[in-house]
């Protein structure tokens, strides 16, 4: 009798045990090309040569976080190969290496290629392929249109958002403003600047008095700065990348132009733009972020910023702290292990965008406090929070609540 | 003084006399790479057949600069602007006007060899290094001309314009990869055929006189200003065609995308494929568009470096470029062919 109740036990116990690892196989384990039980493949295109390789330090952040995710038991037991290719920022190389990664080397996903100009040229192609264009490094308005281009995702604050923050801001405070903006003449220049005029809405033509261009290829924007000065504004809109951002700022205070500045975040990092500006000629200036300045003492004991030191010092000892490519790319890095951590063993491409486009409230160590990142199936803007700071000594003080803007594509 | 800075601008260095024969391949040869580019699409993937689509549009842009160079001696580092506006000119016309894309790239023709034409006016004053910097100009004005608001309207501005691809015609089950492979492939055979029968033509031997004296050429009665600017005017059209191509490649034109890198890329894989030899026209398109790759795979963060070395091996060790290299494994061929 005994003997039977235990065989019968025992059996009963390996048909259960038998069921749940069967259908454990079967309904949880799925996966497309690129993945497998012991790996992912994540494809990436950057600009490492070219006008724009400054940026290739993202990709090479990247590598570095992957190597630490990989040495730390990977995703879900799966090492990420991250395989990367250089574009040289020229969109037909886009395309070319685009299809290298989707029809040879048979990547999973292609995460944060680079600039908007190669990423709508390999837009309709990862679309057509039904292959996700994951958190795409432009802040271009255009990418958050999930009914359009339902495998792509955008991820930073657009450009148009963030302009029309400023706008809002001034309507408020200065509503009788002068406003003289100066623009780089590409396709990040002119989403500012478009952003900025809806902001402005009827306004705009009778507040803005001067727009001025300059091309990225100029050795320095002096005379432009001098014209806006004698144009007689008295807010200035400074649409620059860095060096143009950190010369402007010295050229102000060099001829006594003392407008309300507003500094686009591109260029709003202390150690590539405040602090060769001079501290004393920026004074004052308004701009807004979403990230943490590493070169900003004021986050010297911060968690998350002690935990991106340590991973540089491991996996990226020769990394240039002071530049913020290194703080965005550590940051989406993160949010991609987020995604593939919450595909769990579901790792198909659809399962990838869907993830991707339901993350609620994810806080990451990079991000100021309070910006989290948030997407629905009708939200493919992932992060759209930003906090308007003004410089004051030498370094940046956030005021007023966060900010959220959405500008759909 | 004068004679001397003479002497210095009509020296046109790595142009040397290349005899008509030598400028095309035997038929033989000519037959088996041939018979190679028509099979090798059936047994690749769709990757690689956009690669071999990639190399015949910038081989064809590249015989176009042969034929300015190699043909009648003049330098151009602006074939760039070119190439844009033929791309831009068959995006426009398929996206904004609905036309078909084969109809597009005679157009594209047209108006780039109409452009070349118009600037080969000026460019008559100016030769060597002289005229290579002018058209260097033109290569560096052209993606701005092309962002102006002006244009906007038509160009995308600095967003670029997104171009469909074309599915296969009459049903034919046949990938579009597939199909602008082959259809490129016969635009490239006939504008080949024809380059090297307009070489072999009156034209191509006013051409020739023009590059190896060019007084000597005018007191043979050849009319120079003429045939100079009609160089400029047949090397901008095939270079339109085959910017009206890539965009449908590429199915994208932006400013970024016609930059100067591009107009000296070209040239080098004219140095690379040998001046002057219309062949090597497609082992010069296969240098940039495959070392790169390569040298990107020795290391990421030195692939300039790495292009730069294997550049300067190519340069010093086959002055003469791909040419050079057919020429000894010629020779070494008829060596063992007489054993």
């Amino acid at each position: 009798m005994l003997v039977t109740h235990l065989r019968l036990g025992a059996f009963s116990a390996a048909l259960a045990v038998l069921a749940a690892s069967s259908s454990g196989a079967l309904a949880q384990k799925k996966y497309d090309t690129g993945a497998s039980d012991t790996e992912i493949k994540v494809g990436n295109i950057m600009p490492y040569s070219g006008p724009a390789s400054a940026y290739g330090v993202i990709g090479k952040t990247q590598d570095a976080y992957f190597k630490k995710i990989n040495a730390e038991g990977g995703i879900n037991g799966r090492k990420i190969n991250f395989i990367s290719y250089d574009d040289a920022y020229s969109p037909p190389k886009t395309v070319e290496q685009a299809r290298k990664l989707v029809e040879s080397d048979e990547v999973l996903v292609v995460f944060n290629p680079l600039g908007t100009p190669p990423n709508t040229a390999i837009q309709k192609y990862l679309n057509s392929k039904k292959v996700p264009q994951l958190f795409v490094a432009t802040g271009a308005t255009k990418w958050n249109d999930p009914k359009e281009f339902p495998w792509t995702i955008g991820w930073q604050p657009n450009y148009q958002s963030e302009s029309q923050i400023y706008a809002k801001y001034i309507l408020k405070n200065n509503p009788n403003a002068k406003i003289g903006i100066l623009y780089q003449n590409d396709d990040y220049g002119k989403d500012y600047l478009k952003g900025f005029k809806d902001g402005l809405g009827a306004k705009a033509a009778s507040m803005i008095v001067l727009e001025e261009s300059y091309e990225v290829s100029q050795p320095t924007i002096d005379s432009h700065i001098v014209k806006l000065k004698s144009s007689g504004a008295d807010v200035f809109f400074n649409i620059t990348t860095p060096k143009f951002a950190a010369q402007a700022i010295k050229k102000n205070s060099e001829i006594g132009w003392k407008p309300l500045h507003f500094l686009n975040n591109v260029s709003s990092s202390i150690g590539s733009v405040m602090k060769p500006a001079g501290f004393e000629n920026g004074q004052d200036i308004i701009s807004s972020n979403y990230l943490k300045d590493p070169t900003d003492g004021q986050w010297k004991s911060d968690a998350g910023m002690k935990a991106w030191n340590e991973f540089l010092d491991k996996y990226y000892p020769e990394a240039n702290r002071a530049d913020l490519s290194v703080m965005y790319a550590y940051t989406v890095a993160q949010g991609l292990v987020h995604v593939l951590k919450a595909c769990g063993d579901d790792l198909t491409r659809a399962n990838v965008m869907k993830q991707a486009a339901s993350i609620k409230d994810l806080e990451l160590g990079g991000l100021l406090p309070g910006v989290k990142v948030n997407t629905s199936a009708t939200d493919f803007a992932p992060i759209s929070q930003l906090q308007l700071m003004r410089f004051k000594g030498d370094t940046w003080e956030r005021f007023g609540e966060i900010l959220s803007g959405d500008v759909g594509g | 003084m004068s004679a001397a800075a003479e002497d210095v601008v009509t020296e046109a260095p790595a142009v040397e006399a290349v005899p008509k024969r030598a400028m095309t391949l035997g038929l033989g040869t000519s037959l088996v790479v041939l018979a190679a580019l028509v099979l090798a699409p059936l047994f690749v993937k769709n990757f690689i057949i956009f690669q071999m689509t990639m190399l015949l549009i910038y081989g064809l842009a590249v015989l176009a600069l042969n034929i300015l160079t190699g043909g009648s001696g003049q330098f151009s580092l602006g074939q760039s602007a070119f190439y844009a506006v033929g791309a831009y000119t068959s995006a426009i016309l398929m996206e904004h006007f609905g036309m078909n894309y084969a109809l597009t790239l005679p157009i594209a023709g047209i108006i780039c060899f109409g452009f070349g034409f118009v600037f080969g006016q000026p460019a008559l004053r100016l030769s060597g290094v002289y005229l290579a910097l002018a058209t260097f100009a033109l290569a560096v004005a052209m993606p701005q001309l092309l962002k102006l608001n002006f244009f906007e309207h038509w160009t995308g501005g600095v967003q670029g314009l997104v171009v469909t691809k074309p599915d296969a015609p009459f049903g034919l089950s046949m990938s579009q990869d597939m199909w602008l492979y082959y259809f490129t492939l016969v635009i490239a055979i006939g504008i080949y055929i024809a380059s090297v029968n307009l070489l072999k033509s009156r034209s191509g031997r006013a051409f020739m006189a023009i590059r190896d004296n060019e007084i000597a050429a005018s007191a043979m009665g050849v009319d120079v200003a003429l045939y100079k600017t009609l160089a400029f005017g047949v090397s901008a059209g095939i270079t339109g065609v085959a910017g009206g191509l890539g965009a449908i490649a590429v199915q994208f034109v932006a400013p970024d995308s016609y930059t100067i890198t591009l107009a000296i890329s070209l040239f080098l894989g004219m140095v690379v494929g040998g001046v002057g030899w219309l062949p090597g026209s497609i082992v010069g398109s296969a240098f940039i568009i495959f070392v790169p790759n390569m040298a990107e795979h020795i290391s990421k963060g030195l692939s300039g470096a790495v292009f730069g070395v294997l550049l300067f091996l190519v340069i010093f060790l086959v002055p003469h470029g791909a040419r050079q290299v057919a020429i000894v494994a010629q020779q070494m061929l008829g060596k063992l062919t007489k054993r």
